[in-house]
């Protein structure tokens, strides 16, 4: 139902590590892979092989500069899906009772049966998660994989999203945000896990590690005390490697 | 009202049936799991057991599916109707396909196999593919690695024996700093990915090196963006500061390498610059104890690289001294080559001290006794955390075999190959130079050629030339133009048969290539050259048979298409005898197998190419009473033998339970299916680490049937090959090359690393021409066919021109423009887009987006054909012309790899056109255009 | 944010229709018999033609009606009702007036209420939206309002009422214009806050994670030129307030004039709820080409 769930038992979601994420677009394919043969309707492509293909994504791969006051310009990789928000507004906005927050475990779904289609939980959405699919006029969003996590069909090392099952570069990761000593939370301890526009107020449970501090190296002047000369010695090269040899 | 949620079935089921097999949309060769229902393909993803991708899988794997839907996909053997490059054809049998190309083919194989000119692109058949080549007689056959990488794989085969590639990976476990230059995906891409995920999750750092910070560079902690064109200096210099401060691994150099091996120093000596060897051709080196020379691998001795030795009154000095000498010049210090670089002296010194702090101060041991090659027992493996990795970036230049070369030494100086925490090899690496095959050219005909086309020259005896001394070969491979081609020169092959030059060809037999479009330098020069006519008004390059899986440019340029299955459709085999799949603790191998039947009249290439063998009576395709030998290439796989005991695959060999050698088992296609779709057998623990040098190891490669006896070696700091071009060049020796070129090859050729400018600079004036101009691949792209995949090309439909900061600013560019970009050869206009991650005098793009008209199944007004384009355009496959009356071959002049990045450009602004220029007209598709709507699911 | 036609004439006819009938409640002009007819007939028209429209809108039309459960939360779903209730309400009214001859005063009253709110809701649905800062504001109730009620006097030929809401409107206008200019900065939204980069630096955007369009893109990152906006701006402006009013202040209230000035206004309020749409800045746009920053 629309109204938000008081609380939920669990708090799913996703770790996402800007520090590592190659920006390789696995997860978007996997993902669009799996849920376009699970989860409700096919995400649809239209126009796929013409001049404006437009298709329906849950998880997408943006790439930012980011220019420092020093130093060189960073290039980050940036996955975006749903974050899975604790005040979700995506919710609440919703008239048919299509979108709807897990009590459980706090997942966002849509239920397509109920969906009219009206866009608004999209508009609703901060983070450009949810996407309304063209050829069957419903809404589109992260299921955080909800036929993967809990599915006795799978292995239990699969019961992962498909997205974190594929991410090569480990990039991505799942757990419960509602205990502390989960792998997740112990990440967003340790790296300092960050909360996208939080102004907007929407609790978000997915968490962003921000990239470690790049091109930290200092300059060495040529009378660097780390790379003095050897050849500086009396006899020169040959005489140091002669010192050498024999010491070996 | 309360909170209620609907019914959510959480456990569907996942799918009726996984069938695991292996990945094809790039040579890293992934396990896959692929799902189906109703025997379709439902879904695909990673194999967890698999030992390359552990499960993971990229976007080009995960969309499989895709391509095996795709409306691109040939139907049935096609003969053409209309002119080359219109597309127009008729769709014939297979029975009719097959008799025109045997036709075509048997008289040329009785009169003059070396009209028939066999090329096989990004082919992952190779061992097969050869040996079918072979025996046909031609010496026409190479496959794709002249255009890409054979830079890298060379100057690692000359100096380690082994490259980086996917013939190595870095010790991900233990490495602690890992510095990468010029890579963008690579090969060994899940691998990559998945070692700087665990390497960063181990807190280690990495540099890296490159002129664009996107990818594996934009994680990277520290970014040196590089001028292209210059890592060869910028990496002597990190050894100038290395041997200046004596930060090397001392102990290593006398053990392991040729450091302490003698050069004859006498100029007037017909083996000047040649290693001082005994009696049996083995090197000599100093014992440091007794002062005597033995051969290098004498039990006990103890080599003395700073040994100097007389004999015959020839004066000798070690390898190390010589290279010491060398780089200690000033010509390498920092703040001579800085500016050169783009690098500022005070980083370049930084980034060697931190090399050294790393390799020398974080050293560390295991707990691993094993035997070296000289018998002496190590109780310990001495790790060194430091890891080095380089692809086209490096390669891809015409300097890019001595720049190899270079970050090799770099690397053989701190001691960090094949030790913990270091580069290691994957089997069948490391393999000496001597293990490998020399060329062979020598056709006769109706009798199969001598031996494999492609090896590597040890000197110019090997040399793949006629009696006359003109090239033996139509690629003018292994000639002194490039004597060390060691892949062939494929992107000259379609220039040199239009030229006939050295000779004319009748049918040019293409697989896998895309060279009327992506894979070609100078593209529309290729389709001019395929198109063109004689005065007879017969086309220039007679015929053309062409094997593709999809509505590819190259297809419109054939006169016979004979069209493959997709990967989930056929058998195939990633054999130990070309480029498998191991990792550096296991030897493996795979195969893939019909996990879906084709719906249309197509047939997997080899096992055409098997039937064509039979057809023309090629020996090792009959037997004795002329019938067919194999019945397809599943049968082939698993019947053939390469060596008494050695066949395409190695694991469950004889009665199921060997490995690597022995008997034909009939049973091991379906133990391979079993086991997963791969084998893998583990280095044992006393031989994971020092391979070329380690007993355990050496015995353990034997037995898996790599070679027939131990083969220790030295890494090759002094290539010596390379010194004997020289002496050729120099006067000595019987062949010698023709006067134009001495001066290349002794400048080019030299034993020990140097740094010269990319060709191109000496070519162009770089006034007119002030910046580099570049492209990478897209992760999830595969070169031309990512395209015709639904998903895919909606991340990359188009590709601007990426330009610097500066050049931004210098244009006045503003979002949306355009820019018109001239090189010496060519002009294209295409839409900007700013970087600033990126080398000030650099422009780049992603590799393969721009289509042209009508390809792939796309409709006329797709984006890639609009919009996208090729830098391909600019870039020639000669460089210009020097008024010598000379072709000279924009290719490095010891491999022959096409010098794809060194190409200069200039950049103005340009009016906003409606399409990028230029503009080709479109093909016909001869499959028809794709559906409007994509909804792929199988079960709803 | 995309200005799609359904909902921009969704809006605008709704806003008049219901608009109308609030005055028609409120029995301004106290109608019955035949001219009630006209009267109700075309305020029926508008404002359940606007609702039609509205579900062009809708990926699922067919099981709009589910869009009546979620009260408690949803403005669209109270707007589902109370327009629902409006139109029953107004229905018995003006049936009472039409073929009574009767004007069931309460009835009137609770049906203008309804209408009104009506309004209120469908402002509300924008109104609530962080994500568009823009429309996050009480002005954008108010705007709707005064506009909807103001159009509905001119229908209803109430033109002392129609001159004084047209001013208001007018003001109420102007404000939400330069009052929403700002409301983006003012928010703080930031390409630096959307991905929590801003401390490493300044943030922009490299490359898109698709180099197509995609729902986003084609819904919310509509941007529009300057120069056009505020042309269209004055036109609407015109159209939309100043005609009226001189209409309302010169010449006597009779169906024609009124006509005439419901036309500009119509005029008027397409241009100014296609700029609301236009103009809106969707705080995605900040994970695209810096959509809204640009804009
Ligand atoms: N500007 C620029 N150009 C470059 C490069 C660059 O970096 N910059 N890189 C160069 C390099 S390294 C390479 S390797 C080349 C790659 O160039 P190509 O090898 O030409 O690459 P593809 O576009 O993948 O073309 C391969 C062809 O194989 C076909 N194919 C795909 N699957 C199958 C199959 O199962 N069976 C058969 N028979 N055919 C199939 C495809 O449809 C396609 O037509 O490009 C080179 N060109
Ligand atoms: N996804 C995907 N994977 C592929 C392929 C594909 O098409 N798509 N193709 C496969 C093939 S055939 C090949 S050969 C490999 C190639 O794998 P890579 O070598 O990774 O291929 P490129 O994209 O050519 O990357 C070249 C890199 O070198 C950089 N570079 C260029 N010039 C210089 C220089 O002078 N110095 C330095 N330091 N860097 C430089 C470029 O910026 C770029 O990042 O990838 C294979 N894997
Ligand atoms: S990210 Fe968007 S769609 Fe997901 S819960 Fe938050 S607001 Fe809703
Ligand atoms: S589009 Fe569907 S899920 Fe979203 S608000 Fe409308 S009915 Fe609810
Ligand atoms: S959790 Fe599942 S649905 Fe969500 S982005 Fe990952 S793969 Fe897609
Ligand atoms: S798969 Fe992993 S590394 Fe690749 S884009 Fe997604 S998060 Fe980044
Ligand atoms: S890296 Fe990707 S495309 Fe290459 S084999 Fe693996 S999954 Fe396939
Ligand atoms: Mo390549």
């Amino acid at each position: 139902m629309t109204q938000l769930p008081a609380q939920t038992q669990k708090k799913l979601g996703l770790v996402i590590d800007l520090d590592t994420c190659v920006g390789c677009h696995a997860c978007v394919i996997a993902c669009k892979g799996w849920n376009t043969e699970n989860y409700g309707a096919p995400l649809s492509d239209m126009d796929a092989y013409g001049g404006d293909p437009v298709g329906s994504f849950l998880n997408r791969i943006h790439s930012f500069e980011v220019q420092p006051e020093k130093g060189p310009a960073q290039t980050i990789h940036f996955p975006k899906s749903c974050l899975h928000c604790e005040d979700a507004p995506c919710v609440t906005v919703c008239p048919t009772g299509a979108s709807y927050k897990r009590s459980e475990d706090g997942i966002v779904l849509v239920n397509e049966d109920a969906c009219i289609g009206c866009g608004l939980c999209a508009w609703a959405c901060p983070y450009g998660a949810r996407e309304l699919d063209q050829a069957e006029g419903v809404m589109k969003k992260c299921t955080l994989c909800v036929d993967r996590i809990y599915n006795e069909n799978l292995e239990e090392v699969d019961r992962v999203p498909a997205c974190v099952r594929t991410c090569p570069a480990g990039a991505r990761h799942f757990g419960d945000f509602a205990d502390p000593q989960s792998n997740v939370s112990q990440l967003v301890r340790e790296r300092g896990g960050i909360d996208l526009m939080p102004e907007q107020g929407t609790r978000p449970v997915n968490k962003y590690l921000p990239p470690r501090p790049k091109d930290t190296m200092k300059e060495l002047g040529a009378d660097a005390a780390d790379m003095s000369p050897v050849t500086g010695n009396p006899k020169g090269f040959l005489g140091w490697l002669d010192k050498a040899l024999e010491a070996l | 009202m309360a909170h209620t949620e609907p019914f959510l079935e959480t456990s569907p089921p996942v799918s009726d049936e996984i069938r695991k097999t292996t990945c094809y949309m790039c040579a890293c060769r992934c396990g896959i799991n692929v799902h189906l229902k109703d025997g379709k393909v439902a879904y695909i993803e990673g194999n967890r057991d698999h030992p390359v991708n552990k499960g993971v899988l990229c976007a080009k794997g995960s969309s499989g599916i895709m391509q095996v839907t795709a409306p691109s996909r040939l139907r049935a053997p096609l003969k053409r109707t209309g002119p080359r490059g219109s597309g127009a054809f008729e769709e014939i049998s297979w029975e009719e396909a097959l008799q025109i190309a045997t036709g075509w083919m048997e008289p040329l194989r009785k009169s003059a196999p070396e009209k028939l000119a066999f090329f096989t692109g990004r082919d992952q058949s190779q061992s097969f593919t050869s040996f079918w080549a072979q025996n046909f007689g031609t010496p026409n056959y190479a496959a794709h690695g002249g255009f890409c990488s054979v830079n890298m794989a060379t100057a690692g085969i000359y100096t380690m024996g082994g490259a980086f590639w996917e013939f190595g990976q870095p010790d991900w476990e233990r490495t602690r700093l890992f510095m990468i230059f010029g890579v963008a995906e690579d090969h060994d891409s899940n691998p990559i990915k998945m070692g700087l995920g665990k390497l960063k999750g181990n807190g280690g750092k990495v540099i890296g090196v490159n002129p664009i910070r996107s990818g594996y560079n934009a994680i990277a902690d520290e970014w040196v963006g590089i001028t292209p064109g210059t890592d060869g200096l910028f990496i002597l210099s990190l050894v100038h500061e290395l041997l200046k401060s004596g930060k090397i691994d001392l102990e290593y150099l006398t053990r392991f390498t040729n450091a302490p091996c003698l050069i004859n120093e006498d100029p007037a000596s017909e083996e000047h610059g040649l290693l001082l060897r005994d009696a049996d051709g083995k090197p000599i080196v100093i014992d440091r104890a007794s002062g005597k020379p033995m051969a290098f691998d004498a039990k006990g001795v103890r080599p003395d690289l700073a040994a100097q030795f007389e004999q015959d009154g020839h004066t000798h000095r070690t390898v190390f001294q010589h290279l010491a000498e060398r780089y200690l010049s000033d010509d390498y210090s920092p703040e001579a080559v800085a500016d050169k670089c783009g690098v500022p002296a005070g980083r370049i010194r930084a980034i060697a001290a931190e090399l050294a702090r790393v390799a020398l101060e974080e050293a560390f041991e295991l707990d691993q006794a094993w035997t070296d090659f000289r018998g002496e027992r190590h109780e310990k493996m001495v790790g060194r955390p430091v890891s080095f990795h380089a692809m086209r970036g490096i390669s891809a230049h015409s300097n890019g075999f001595q720049t190899c070369r270079a970050l090799h030494v770099l690397q053989i100086l701190l001691g960090t190959v094949e030790v913990p925490g270091g580069f290691r090899f994957k089997p069948p690496y490391p393999k000496p130079v001597e293990a490998h095959p020399t060329p062979h050219c020598h056709s006769k005909p109706d009798c199969p050629l001598d031996g494999p086309h492609l090896g590597f020259v040890r000197g110019p005896d090997d040399l793949a030339l006629k009696e006359d001394g003109s090239p033996a070969r139509i690629d003018k491979a292994f000639t002194w133009e490039n004597p060390m081609s060691a892949h062939g020169l494929m992107h000259m092959v379609i220039s040199n048969a239009h030229a006939g030059d050295p000779y004319k060809i009748d049918t040019l037999f293409l697989y896998m290539a895309n060279m009327a479009w992506n894979s070609s330098m100078n593209t529309k020069g290729v389709m001019d050259m395929l198109t063109d006519k004689d005065e007879n008004g017969d086309y220039v390059i007679p015929r053309i048979i062409y094997s593709d899986a999809y509505s590819s440019e190259m297809v419109a340029y054939a006169d016979l298409i004979l069209p493959d299955t997709t990967y989930l459709e056929r058998h195939d085999c990633i054999s130990l005898l070309d480029r498998p799949i191991c990792e550096a603790d296991g030897a493996a191998d795979a195969i893939r197998w019909p996990v879906i039947e084709p719906d249309r009249d197509v047939r997997g290439f080899q096992s055409v190419l098997i039937d064509l063998g039979a057809r023309l009576g090629l020996p090792g395709f009959v037997n004795e009473d002329g019938s067919a030998k194999y019945e397809d290439y599943a049968d082939y796989i698993v019947n053939h033998e390469r060596r008494p005991g050695i066949g395409p695959l190695a694991g469950f060999r004889g009665d199921g339970g060997q490995t690597g050698r022995g008997g034909v088992n009939p049973d091991q296609m379906d133990r391979y299916i079993e086991n997963g779709g791969f084998f893998i057998e583990h280095v044992p623990d006393e031989a994971a680490f020092y391979k070329p040098w380690n007993e355990a190891y050496q015995d353990w490669a034997v037995g898996l049937g790599f070679y027939d006896k131990p083969q220790p070696y030295l890494f090759q700091l002094y290539v010596e090959p390379l010194r004997r071009f020289q002496l050729a060049a120099e006067g000595h020796g019987k062949r010698q090359p023709p006067d134009h070129l001495r001066a290349q090859i002794r400048e080019k050729l030299d034993p020990l690393p140097i740094w010269y400018p990319p060709l191109e600079d000496d070519h162009v004036s770089e006034t007119d021409y002030p910046v580099h101009a570049l492209t990478q691949r897209p992760m999830a792209m595969y070169h031309s066919w990512g395209s015709q995949n639904a998903w895919l090309r909606q991340i990359h439909g188009q590709n601007p021109l990426y330009v610097s900061s500066k050049i931004w600013k210098e244009n006045g560019f503003r979002d949306g423009d355009w820019a018109r970009v001239t090189s010496v050869h060519g002009e294209i206009t295409v839409p900007v887009a700013h970087m600033a991650a990126l080398n000030d005098d650099t422009v780049w793009t992603w590799n393969a987006i721009g289509k042209r008209k009508g390809a792939w199944a796309l409709d006329e007004d797709a984006p890639e054909a609009t919009r996208g384009f090729l830098l391909n355009h600019l870039i020639h496959e000669l460089l210009p012309a020097r008024g010598d009356g000379l072709r000279w071959s924009n290719s490095d002049p010891i491999t022959g790899q096409a010098a794809w990045f060194d190409l200069r450009v200039r950049i103005e602004k340009a009016d906003r056109q409606a399409e990028s220029q230029p503009v080709f007209k479109g093909q016909n598709s001869p499959v028809g255009k794709g559906p409007d709507v994509v909804r792929q699911k199988v079960r709803p | 944010m995309h200005p799609a036609p359904s909902v921009i004439i969704f809006t605008v006819l709704s806003g008049l229709g219901f608009g109308y009938l609030t005055w028609l409640g409120l029995g301004f002009p106290a109608v019955t018999g035949w001219t009630a007819f006209f009267c109700f007939a075309i305020a029926f028209a508008t404002a359940v033609g606007g609702l039609v429209s509205a579900s062009f809108h809708l990926g699922n039309p067919q099981r709009a009606l589910k869009a009546f459960t979620q009260w408690k939360t949803s403005w669209l779903s109270r707007e589902a009702w109370i327009s629902v209730l409006a139109l029953i309400v107004m229905g018995l009214y003006g049936f009472c007036a039409v073929f009574l001859d009767m004007l069931v005063a309460p009835l009137g009253l609770l049906g203008a209420v309804l209408s009104i709110a009506t309004v209120f809701s469908t402002a509300m649905i924008y109104a609530q939206l962080k994500t568009v800062p823009r429309w996050n504001h009480w002005l954008t109730p108010a705007h709707m309002v005064s506009v909807s009620l103001a159009g509905g006097a001119v229908l209803a030929l109430q033109w002392r009422a129609a001159l004084i809401l047209l001013v208001i409107a007018g003001a109420l206008q102007a404000l939400h214009w330069i009052l929403g200019d700002r409301r983006f900065a003012e928010r703080g939204h930031s390409a630096e806050t959307a991905t929590g980069l801003g401390s490493i630096g300044s943030v922009r955007m490299f490359e898109p994670p698709h180099t197509g369009t995609n729902y986003l893109l084609k819904e919310m990152v509509h941007k529009v030129g300057r120069k056009h906006a505020q042309k269209l701006r004055v036109i609407g402006f015109i159209a939309l307030i100043l005609v009226p009013l001189v209409v309302v202040l010169a010449a006597p209230a009779n169906p024609f004039t009124a006509a005439v000035a419901t036309l500009s206004y119509l005029v008027g309020a397409f241009a100014s709820r296609w700029l609301f749409f236009a103009e809106a800045e969707h705080v995605v746009g900040l994970y695209y080409d810096g959509g809204a920053k640009a804009s």
